[in-house]
């Protein structure tokens, strides 16, 4: 047996020992393989041809695409962020009741976050579709000439955006209303005593209260909105012309399609810049002031 | 915990405590407290609308879909859709793939989420707090920025197109570590000391203390990792190759192509590939909504 001061001291690595070695092999090796390739110019077999030093960066910079993939994935981001707080909140004050309806209110807000992207996607080109779709069918029923939504360039993102909050509004709607359970009867039983109607007790007492959820809200839907891909990837493949392909859907096609791994890896890098810097900052602007705007 | 009241209605609602004259606590009728109810119902419905559109689209025969003016209900049920759905086989295997892959990340996660939230919360070792943090930096990092190397990666172990280089990434979860920690740090260090005391390793005290101890968070972390593996769409997609092998979500990407415009087809293969989990949350909704309480809010 080992000596009992050596199992003391190392013993507890034991038990994070297989998480690190994969978190090693899967998370750090491609952070630090990643980083490499950008210096290089990588093809996908991972025959290294040359150093090509900072150049694909340089490159990087010249690339109208990466700033125009770069640009739609912040509209989609400024357009998603706000309906899906917004929205959730409504849901989780609405559904936050007891018995058969509450549990069917949080079922039908919550089950399109279940779904794969390829179902959800599946489900609403089909809505859109021309001629025939939901969409178009109502318009056109109701006197409206019909919009080839995913194949208009002003209106494909907006698309994307609606399907957006459906399918993963859900989440944050959880999350608000595990806070509004939090918050403890007492607090409303006294405002009511000092006659606080229902109105004032959702202004002066729900919606201060639930500041910080809203702060961490926004920042996990600003950061999951900057990842989006699979959604528009699956309706409209990134158009119509480009219109609405996201910085990852150029980080895949530039890796997979065009098989220039390394600029594929130096364009990560920036996006993932943008990412820490986001989520760094609103951090801090959410942790540094009580209030936020609900 | 939860009020048996509902005082966070948008309007004076029904149930909430009246000013002092009223006192009554039971419920009484509004205007405004119906008018919500209504409001939340109509919501719902409208939440609903797509995935019954889409139930609805695959029970018509292929001609009634495309006609215009669009007809609500089948004029004549017919499960046609999905019996050529079925009978073409592939879906079939995705779902099998995605049953085995979802409950392998599932079970890998845990046990070595598990098993690193103990080490760090309870443990003590050289360079512990510097692992850690680089654990919670990693929390920051998207999968999706990976994707190139790690397909390298992938290549150069020979992992492409098998299970393992589905299931492997997805298992580095640096959140549920942490979250898990959080928790594993609230637990009263009284139970492990009595198992202690009646001789238990160290080993033991993780499976037969902490374990059960935290059962609501490790059955919400489950199920959201289950849905998270079962649902991923990416990464699957870059890793196989081979139809054979491929999870229901990247396997549908594909429906649209092969079976052409057959709407009931691919409407049938919608449904079919959203059903199991809808099922899945369905009967574990209330570990669901607790979970996210503990983890998310906390966390």
């Amino acid at each position: 047996m080992q000596r009992p001061d050596w199992k003391q001291r190392w013993g507890g690595l034991f038990f994070v020992a297989p998480f690190l070695l994969l978190f090693a092999l899967f998370m750090l090796w491609p952070i630090a393989s990643g980083f490499w390739n950008s210096f290089f110019n990588t093809s996908l077999a991972g025959v290294k041809h040359e150093f090509l030093g900072l150049q694909n960066w340089r490159d990087l910079f010249g690339d109208p695409a990466v700033w125009s993939s770069l640009k739609n994935t912040l509209v989609f981001t400024a357009m998603s962020t706000p309906p899906l707080v917004i929205i959730a909140l409504i849901m989780a004050l609405l559904a936050n009741r007891k018995g058969l309806l509450g549990w069917l209110l949080r079922f039908s807000y919550f089950a399109p976050f279940v779904l794969p992207a390829t179902v959800v996607t599946l489900i609403w080109v089909w809505i859109y579709q021309p001629g025939f779709g939901l969409v178009n069918g109502l318009l056109t029923a109701g006197g409206f000439a019909e919009i080839d939504w995913l194949n208009t360039e002003n209106r494909a993102m907006l698309a994307v955006v609606i399907t957006t909050v459906w399918w993963t509004v859900g989440f944050n709607f959880l999350l608000y209303l595990a806070a509004l359970q939090g918050i403890p009867t007492q607090v409303y039983e006294a405002a009511a005593i000092d006659g606080a109607n229902g109105r004032q007790q959702l202004f002066r007492i729900t919606l201060p209260l639930l500041s910080r959820t809203t702060g961490l809200i926004v920042v996990l839907q600003l950061v999951a909105s900057l990842k989006i891909f699979d959604q528009i990837y699956l309706m409209t493949n990134g158009g119509p012309n480009y219109a609405t392909r996201p910085i990852i859907q150029y980080i895949y096609e530039s890796g997979f399609t065009s098989y220039r791994i390394g600029y594929a890896s130096a364009i990560s890098y920036l996006f993932f810049a943008i990412i820490v810097i986001v989520a760094v900052a609103q951090f801090k602007l959410f942790s540094g002031r009580g209030e936020a705007a609900a | 915990m939860t009020t048996t009241t509902m005082p966070t209605e948008r309007r004076p609602a029904a149930p909430a405590p009246k000013p002092a004259h009223s006192g009554s606590a039971k419920p009484r009728w509004t205007f405004a407290g119906t008018a919500t109810a209504v409001g939340a119902v109509l919501l719902a419905v409208l939440w609903l609308v797509p995935l019954l559109w889409a139930l609805d689209t695959s029970l018509k025969p292929e001609p009634e879909t495309t006609r215009a003016p669009i007809t609500w209900l089948p004029e004549a049920p017919t499960g046609d859709a999905y019996r050529s759905v079925i009978e073409q086989g592939d879906l079939i295997r995705w779902f099998v793939n995605s049953t085995v892959v979802s409950i392998l990340v599932t079970t890998l996660t845990l046990f070595v989420s598990v098993l690193a939230a103990y080490g760090f919360s309870r443990t003590t070792f050289p360079g512990r707090r510097v692992l850690f943090g680089l654990i919670i930096a990693g929390i920051l990092v998207p999968p999706q920025v990976l994707i190139v190397p790690l397909f390298q990666e992938m290549t150069g172990l020979g992992l492409v197109d098998t299970y393992w280089g589905i299931v492997l990434p997805q298992v580095v979860a640096p959140v549920m570590v942490f979250v898990l920690k959080k928790f594993f740090d609230g637990i009263s260090r009284d139970y492990e000391d009595a198992a202690r005391v009646d001789g238990a390793s160290r080993w033991r005290i993780v499976w037969s203390v902490m374990v059960p101890m935290s059962r609501p968070i490790l059955v919400a972390v489950g199920i959201f990792t289950f849905i998270g593996a079962w649902n991923n769409f990416l990464w699957p997609f870059i890793v196989t190759t081979d139809p054979s092998m491929m999870t229901i979500p990247v396997g549908l990407a594909n429906v649209q192509g092969s079976y052409g415009l057959r709407y009931a087809q691919i409407m049938a293969s919608a449904v079919l590939g959203g059903l199991p989990l809808l099922i899945v949350y369905a009967l574990f909704q209330r570990h669901v909504v607790r979970g996210v309480g503990d983890a998310g809010i906390k966390g």
